[in-house]
């Protein structure tokens, strides 16, 4: 896709070109209305307000990433109509999904910024070296990440980081971070900035959030962490359909016991489900699907900072994630010699004490008043 | 930046180690000092054994005399609810269990979540109640020290906390767990050097005490 002005078809105009029909849009619209917690009534009003909106021109960055979180939105089905809606949002710069390469894209970028000063959206995804890291550790057609991050988001009207490396650093920012990997919201200080997160993110989360965007014309109400309370409101464990085996206390012991077979809470296997903020248990995966919970396996909590240092993936949340037996062993032992260089020392100063006891007489007290 | 989740990150990491290691350093200290420091040597002939007597008052008085009882029926009733119950949500709660499992490899059934949250419960109303009683009762509250209302905060923390987690009452979650973790870590660093230690030295008295009564041939 060569530097393509952004049209002035409406999305409405657009989906239909691609053959949507009005009944299907309606039923995405339904779907964004209860995804975002909106009463169903305002369906109609979603529609309305996406079928006039213009296509937003968007550019999306992509740095230190493994390309998961692109492959999450591409390969979700068939063609949806949430990838009809990135379709045919004006995607100007994309370094995996675009033909133009080199200079031509790197002309692409500049020329969507030029034309749509304070407008366009920019979505990243990956990590970004820091401004005190060596520059060289990724770049893009010579620049650093960090430079073109910053020159592109100067006159974008809002920042979308997807997946975890963009939220919060991510893969290349845990343990020790080599690179010394940041997220955007670390760099970007004056733009909004939407966390989406999770490795990947689920892809309705990511149009969802668009389509807030283009009905509502602002950004979702976020959270702590600046992702849309939308989708990130509850946790998966307060969403989850075992958690009734979690209150009853029914937890599988192993992935082939009777209570996996059963279906049984799987907090003991390490599931991150209690500390974890993401919309997997209520939209699923996989249009719909199923879920990892639901395939047996524990949340990871990929959706939550540092989920790469928080311990084993199999060790329940309870458990502590670094000390070990070995510490304490050591500690216990340090302990039982200055326990006894303490009771040695007193033993001693009691037998100089009666050593050196000086009686005091009746008269000598006297004396002294 | 700093948010919920770092900070729970922080009470499971490098702050679990700090409090394991003062524990464990401070009640070791403690223990071998009592140990070491010992007893004068007695002289006496001794009229009967002290291993039976021992152990037999490590058991007898941890049931109260029926004139202990009379005089003190709050003390006992209350005392014996809020610490058997605390020992159960410590020792029975599902989470707890993994927990010791990953530090010591042992590990024994839990009890479903209801009962926990249930014995929790009541724990929980029979501390305030310790408070109250310790406030209000004439004696009581001349002879409690600063000390003593310390020891209350930390174990109504942990309780407290670890209650509040369990049904989700603060928002989010990884705050109110770190809260707990955090607490509970207050609690082991203040154990080897407060009245909480008794934990670990009660019984160890109690088979001195009984030890003594044997050797002179006394009841124990
Ligand atoms: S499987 Fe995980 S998320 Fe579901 S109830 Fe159990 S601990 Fe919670
Ligand atoms: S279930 Fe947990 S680890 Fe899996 S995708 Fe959802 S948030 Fe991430």
């Amino acid at each position: 896709m060569a530097a393509r002005k952004p049209t002035d078809k409406t999305l409405g105009e657009s989906l239909r070109e691609r053959g949507v029909s009005r009944r299907g849009f309606l039923k995405f619209c339904a779907a964004t209305a209860s995804m975002m917690a909106l009463p169903p009534s305002m369906a109609p009003a979603i529609a309305a307000a996406l079928e006039k909106a213009k296509r937003p021109s968007v550019i999306w960055l992509s740095f230190q990433e493994c390309t998961g979180c692109t492959e999450s939105l591409t390969r979700s089905h068939a063609p949806t109509v949430e990838d009809l809606i990135l379709d045919v949002i004006s995607l100007d710069y994309h370094h995996t999904l675009q033909a133009a390469a080199g200079d031509a894209a790197e002309h692409a970028r500049e020329q969507a910024m030029a034309a749509n000063p304070g407008e366009y959206l920019v979505i990243v995804d990956g990590s970004i070296p820091g401004p005190d890291a060596n520059p060289g550790f990724s770049t893009v057609a010579g620049h650093s990440n960090y430079a073109m991050l910053m020159e592109t988001v100067e006159n974008a009207a809002a920042v979308i980081a997807v997946g975890s490396c963009a939220t919060f650093g991510g893969l290349p920012a845990a343990n020790p971070n080599p690179t010394g990997a940041m997220s955007v919201m670390d760099l970007v200080k004056n733009k909004p900035v939407i966390n989406v997160s999770g490795c990947p993110p689920i892809p309705m989360v990511i149009t969802g959030v668009i389509a807030h965007y283009l009905t509502f014309g602002r950004l979702p109400e976020l959270d702590a962490y600046n992702r849309p309370m939308a989708f990130f409101g509850q946790s998966i464990h307060d969403r989850c359909y075992r958690r009734p085996f979690y209150d009853k206390g029914l937890f599988a012991k192993t992935f082939d016991d009777e209570g996996a077979r059963l279906g049984w809470c799987l907090y003991e296997l390490g599931c991150k489900g209690p500390t974890t903020y993401n919309a997997c248990a209520t939209m699923r995966w996989n249009d719909g699907t199923s879920w990892p919970v639901e395939a047996g396996h524990p949340c990871l909590g990929c959706s939550e900072p540092k989920f790469w240092d928080a311990g084993g993936f199999y060790n329940a949340v309870s458990v502590p994630t670094s000390a070990s037996g070995m510490n304490v062993l050591a500690a216990g032992a340090a302990g039982v010699v200055l326990g006894g260089a303490v009771a040695a020392l007193a033993k001693k100063q009691t037998k100089a004490a009666v050593a050196h006891r000086q009686p005091v007489t009746v008269e000598e007290l006297e004396a002294k008043l | 930046m700093s948010g919920s989740m770092e900070f729970l990150l922080w009470t499971k990491g490098p702050m679990f180690d700090i409090a394991i290691a003062i524990f464990a350093i401070g009640l070791l200290v403690r223990i071998t000092e009592i140990f070491m420091l010992g007893r004068k040597k007695n002289f006496a002939e001794a009229r009967a054994g002290e291993w039976g007597p021992g152990f037999r008052t490590m058991f007898t008085r941890t049931v109260a005399d029926p004139g202990t009882f009379q005089r003190a029926p709050f003390n006992v009733v209350v005392g014996w609810v809020w610490h058997i119950g605390f020992l159960m949500a410590l020792l029975l709660f599902l989470p707890h269990i993994a927990l010791i499992e990953s530090l010591t490899g042992l590990s024994w059934p839990a009890l479903p979540n209801p009962v926990i949250s249930l014995v929790t419960s009541v724990t929980l109303v029979a501390l305030i109640a310790t408070l109250v009683h310790r406030m209000t009762h004439p004696v009581k509250r001349r002879i409690s020290t600063v000390e003593d209302y310390l020891v209350w905060a930390v174990v109504f923390a942990v309780v407290l906390t670890g209650w509040l987690a369990y049904y989700r009452l603060v928002n989010p979650y990884p705050l109110v767990l770190g809260m707990h973790i955090l607490s509970a870590e207050i609690m082991l660093i203040l154990l080897p050097f407060t009245k909480l230690t008794h934990i670990f030295t009660t019984f160890i008295a109690r088979w001195y005490n009984g030890a003594a009564f044997g050797r002179k041939g006394v009841q124990s």
